[in-house]
């Protein structure tokens, strides 16, 4: 493998120093001079109309400066085809926006939203996706009968995929020597939960350019998407570092139209951050999936045909649900190798906080309810699931339908040998005993094991633009709107340029996150840092390099491609002991500036697999993490500890404790979510940390001059149905309902009897 | 007659916080500290110290946490009156005055990588500084104990330990 300076090897973050030493300013930290502060009178209904609204005594608290119901609020939309307005006089969930208000404290604004007096018209509220499709059901929005929303996504193009519609069904039906079916679901609705709540801070200059500051993952993309919302103004986007989104809080039309509205209504700046039970009880969580399905199967364990009604809750409005399932139908594909398929999806609104986009984009959604039908087809067949995985994973040559609804042929890497040594180094062989076998029975402990697996073409998605420009003091500057969200790729990009112009890596920084300086950039989602963004970055360095070197052949008469640099100096290859700097080749009155763009290429899968060991103790029903072992191969790792982090991220974030404990519970009596606050939502701590080891292999891969591939985004999402396919196996009873609490341990085991939860 | 918490009609309340003295002026007014309002709303918006973040604000996620006569305590959960007289030590107060450097913990976590979004890190950082001041040989073990009480949700945790216990190892030093 070709030895890098810089890629590959661990070097400090670029952003390290404020991080530790506090000085990193998140949009909570931001003041701006003569701001106000946003927020927002919420819903206790969970369906209702607004028969009056009287803020009069609000707008009289002093420190307040305007107030908005949705009679005056400006009529702007979101929503996925849009149709969420920023205020209605109908709230569709407990939570739902209600009034606005900007006061001059924070203090100011909560008294008064105390003031406000609304009288409801209550509706009756629908949770259960089924219940919602059903005639005579609540409607939330007029214009989607039966609360089914249109499918398709403008942004994928004329042909977004829809469902997955391939070969013949009856004709796999025939084939078949097993037929299993079922319903499964992932509905515990989990949330990502990232430290830092959504915030934004909204300026207005004059009455067409607003200049938003936002923790978002995507920072250009509130400029594309939501300047156009406003009629045609200026948004001019500013991305700070980010607490944290893990997908979440990308576009977010939820908080900065609000924040701009207000803004607009007082001539002064508003910042607008969620407090953490608003975040946790009104801001979005994972989409509610679950499948009608039936699969068949050969005695090899061939898959003959799946076919299946996937029921999506998208919650009382759809974010981007419908691209999460182009993302997830096509994701499925690269899964599981099958001539004859009929899925077809349905996104569906309920009276509950909204789904929105997380990591793991739709197909972690899918995949933790296929997989549990998947899995007893395997079982009936006898096959050994990593066996199965390995047979079925998308290999070179391979097609699938994609987002777009082409369909692509996967040139990137046969995983087999991932698969293989990440079995190797989790003893697989050793501790599969079987299915519903455990691995190991000690008293009340019982331990098994669980594998699953997921990938993504998506890590070529979209356009990214990028610059670099080579001042004469031999510094390269990137501009880039790629937004630092903890992956440190902001530091990965400077890795990239620093070893194409071989500068040392503090000769090179990125611009600050703005849109008025950097071209378009879609973000860091999907994986795609290291090929999309990383190739436009690459391919901008290397054509800065370019000109420079043109500029400077003449000097040495010499042609370009005879020149080398180093250490911002450049020399003829091969006589490196003549070197003269850049500014006396350039002068100190010039700067080079290349450019770069990435176009879409949905022909490169990544790849993850997840093993996982538990032990059950029987009496208790408690089930304890022991060993996650992650596999997968980058091509090329860009920054060690980055991607270890990355991959370690698979337990939290909505992730692999989504099986385990992590649930949005709600009374469906009232509609109210019952655990928001940090409290009462779990999550994992310090002291119970599994044992975490991966196995990354750097196969050169098809993608740009350093052969990586990006994989932090998919690190979640094969972990639950691993989880559960582990517990299965502990106890020796099939068992499939996220999250699997002690009581549901028990109640499988026959030691409770416990009535089934409601739906989601 | 020094103020105290006991003698609630006085309207005036010291801290020291990384060092330097401090008096406010209790009440509800513009300049002065409300009653209501926790160590971390003071040290955030009248200190500027926004190193110190808040996330749970419930006592339930330590990424509030700075040190209070050298103990690890919430700052969310503290009301600012109830501090008076007392040493509070933020981020920003770690590592030393004169020179500048930065705390050999500090350190540690840049080598190792020890954060993803790094808006726990703070927390985290005055949580294990407050254990490693107590014992400076702590083990694995105890870093993980002392450290139970501090959320990351892009677990960081494994590189974090690596972090504390490289710190450790060297006594802190
Ligand atoms: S913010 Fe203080 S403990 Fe969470
Ligand atoms: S580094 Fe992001 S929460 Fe800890």
């Amino acid at each position: 493998m070709k030895e890098y300076r810089f890629i590959g090897k661990p070097t400090p973050r670029k952003d390290a120093l404020d991080i530790v030493t506090g000085r990193t300013k998140f949009i909570n930290d931001l003041t701006i001079p003569n701001m106000l502060y946003g927020k927002v009178l919420r819903s206790p209904l969970p369906h209702a109309l607004i028969k009056s609204i009287d803020t009069a005594e609000a707008m009289r608290l002093p420190g307040v400066k305007a107030v908005h119901t949705y009679k005056d609020v400006p009529d702007w939309m979101g929503g996925l085809p849009l149709h969420v307005r920023v205020l209605d006089n109908k709230v569709r969930y407990v939570g739902d926006a209600v009034a606005l208000i900007a006061a001059e404290t924070e203090d100011i604004g909560e008294d008064a939203l105390r003031l406000i007096k609304v009288e409801y018209e209550p509706l009756p509220a629908v949770y259960d996706v089924e219940e919602a499709m059903q005639p005579g059901a609540p409607q939330l929005y007029e214009q989607f009968p039966g609360n089914i929303l249109p499918q398709g996504i403008p942004a994928f193009g004329p042909h977004s995929l829809q469902e997955v519609v391939i070969g013949d069904v009856e004709k796999g039906r025939e084939e078949a020597d097993f037929i299993v079916e079922g319903t499964y679901a992932y509905e515990n609705i989990p949330n990502p939960l990232p430290p830092e709540s959504p915030g934004v801070i909204a300026a207005w200059e004059g009455t067409d350019t607003l200049t938003v500051w936002s923790a978002s993952q995507g920072p250009h993309m509130i400029k594309v998407s939501l300047q156009r919302r406003m009629g045609s103004i200026n948004l001019h986007s500013i991305g700070n570092p980010v607490g944290a989104s893990y997908g979440s809080k990308y576009m977010s039309w939820q908080y900065v139209l609000p924040a701009a509205a207000l803004a607009k209504a007082t001539g002064r700046p508003v910042k607008f951050c969620y407090g953490r039970s608003e975040h946790l009880a009104a801001f979005t969580v994972r989409l509610g999936s679950r499948i009608h399905g039936k699969v068949g199967m050969k005695k090899n364990g061939d898959v003959t045909f799946l076919s299946g009604d996937w029921l999506v809750n998208t919650g009382a409005f759809s974010e981007t649900s419908q691209a999460m399932v182009a993302v997830g139908c096509g994701e499925a594909q690269l899964m599981l190798r099958c001539p004859n398929w009929s899925l077809k999806p349905k996104v569906v609104c309920t009276n509950r906080t909204a789904s929105g986009q997380i990591r793991g984009f739709g197909g972690q959604e899918l995949k933790c309810a296929l997989l549990p039908l998947l899995t007893m087809a395997m079982e009936k067949a006898g096959i050994d699931p990593v066996d199965f995985f390995k047979r079925n994973y998308v290999k070179p040559g391979d097609g699938y339908y994609w987002r777009d609804g082409n369909w692509w042929v996967c040139r990137g890497t046969d995983y087999t040998k991932a698969i293989e040594q990440g079995a190797g180094t989790f003893g697989w062989k050793d501790k599969w005993k079987g299915w519903l076998k455990p691995t190991s029975v000690k008293g009340v402990k019982q331990r098994g094991v669980g594998v699953g697996v997921h990938g993504n073409a998506d890590v070529g998605e979209d356009v990214s633009e990028a610059y670099v420009r080579l001042d004469p003091n031999g510094t390269a500057t990137i501009y880039s709107g790629l937004a630092e969200h903890g992956t440190g790729q902001r530091s990965n990009i400077c890795k990239m340029v620093a070893e194409i112009l071989q500068l040392p890596l503090d000769r090179v920084s990125v611009t600050p996150n703005d849109s008025r300086v950097n071209p378009y950039e879609m973000g860091p989602v999907g994986s795609r840092g290291t090929y999309a963004i990383g190739s436009a970055v690459i391919a901008a360095a290397e054509d800065a390099k370019r000109q420079l070197f043109e500029l400077i052949a003449p000097k040495f008469k010499v042609k370009a491609e005879d020149l080398e640099t180093e250490d911002g100096m450049v020399y003829v290859k091969g006589k490196a002991g003549t070197k003269i700097p850049w500014i006396k080749a350039m002068g100190y009155d010039r700067t080079v500036m290349g450019r770069g763009r990435f176009e879409p290429d949905f022909a490169l899968p990544n790849f993850m697999m997840i093993f996982t060991e538990v032990e059950v103790d029987t009496e208790t029903g408690k089930v304890d993490l022991i060993r996650v072992v992650g596999a997968t191969d980058v091509g090329q790792i860009i920054d060690p500890p980055g991607i270890t982090n990355q991959l370690n991220g698979c337990l939290g974030s909505a992730g692999i404790d989504t099986a385990l404990f992590e649930e949005t519970v709600i009374d469906t009596r009232l509609g109210r979510i019952m655990n928001p606050n940090m409290i009462d939502y779990k999550w994992r701590t310090f002291s119970e940390l599994p044992e975490m080891e991966h196995v990354i292999l750097e196969t050169p891969f098809p993608s740009h001059r350093f052969h990586a591939v990006g994989v932090g985004e998919i690190a979640t999402a094969p972990g639950p149905s691993a989880v559960l396919m582990a517990v299965s196996n502990a106890i020796g009873v099939r068992i499939h309902d996220y999250p699997l609490t002690p009581d549901k341990v028990l109640s499988a085991l026959g030691k409770i009897t416990t009535a089934k939860r409601r739906a989601k | 007659m020094t103020p105290t918490h006991e003698n609630p009609s006085h309207p005036t309340l010291t801290l020291t916080v990384n060092g330097k003295t401090h008096s406010f002026l209790l009440g509800e007014g513009s300049h002065e500290v409300p009653p209501s309002h926790t160590l971390a709303q003071t040290l955030r918006e009248r200190l500027g110290l926004t190193g110190t973040k808040i996330s749970c604000d419930h006592g339930a996620c330590g990424c509030c946490t700075v040190l209070m006569d050298g103990k690890a305590v919430l700052s969310c959960m503290l009301l600012t009156v109830e501090c008076e007289g007392k040493e509070i030590t933020t981020i920003e107060g770690l590592g030393n005055p004169v020179t500048g450097a930065i705390d050999p913990l500090q350190q540690s976590f840049i080598d190792h990588t020890a954060f993803q979004c790094g808006f726990c890190t703070p927390g985290i950082i005055m949580s294990a500084k407050a254990l490693l001041n107590e014992n400076p040989s702590s083990t694995r073990d105890e870093v993980k104990e002392a450290l139970s009480g501090n959320f990351c949700r892009c677990i960081t945790h494994y590189h974090v330990l690596d972090a504390v216990m490289a710190a450790a190892q060297k006594g802190g030093k």
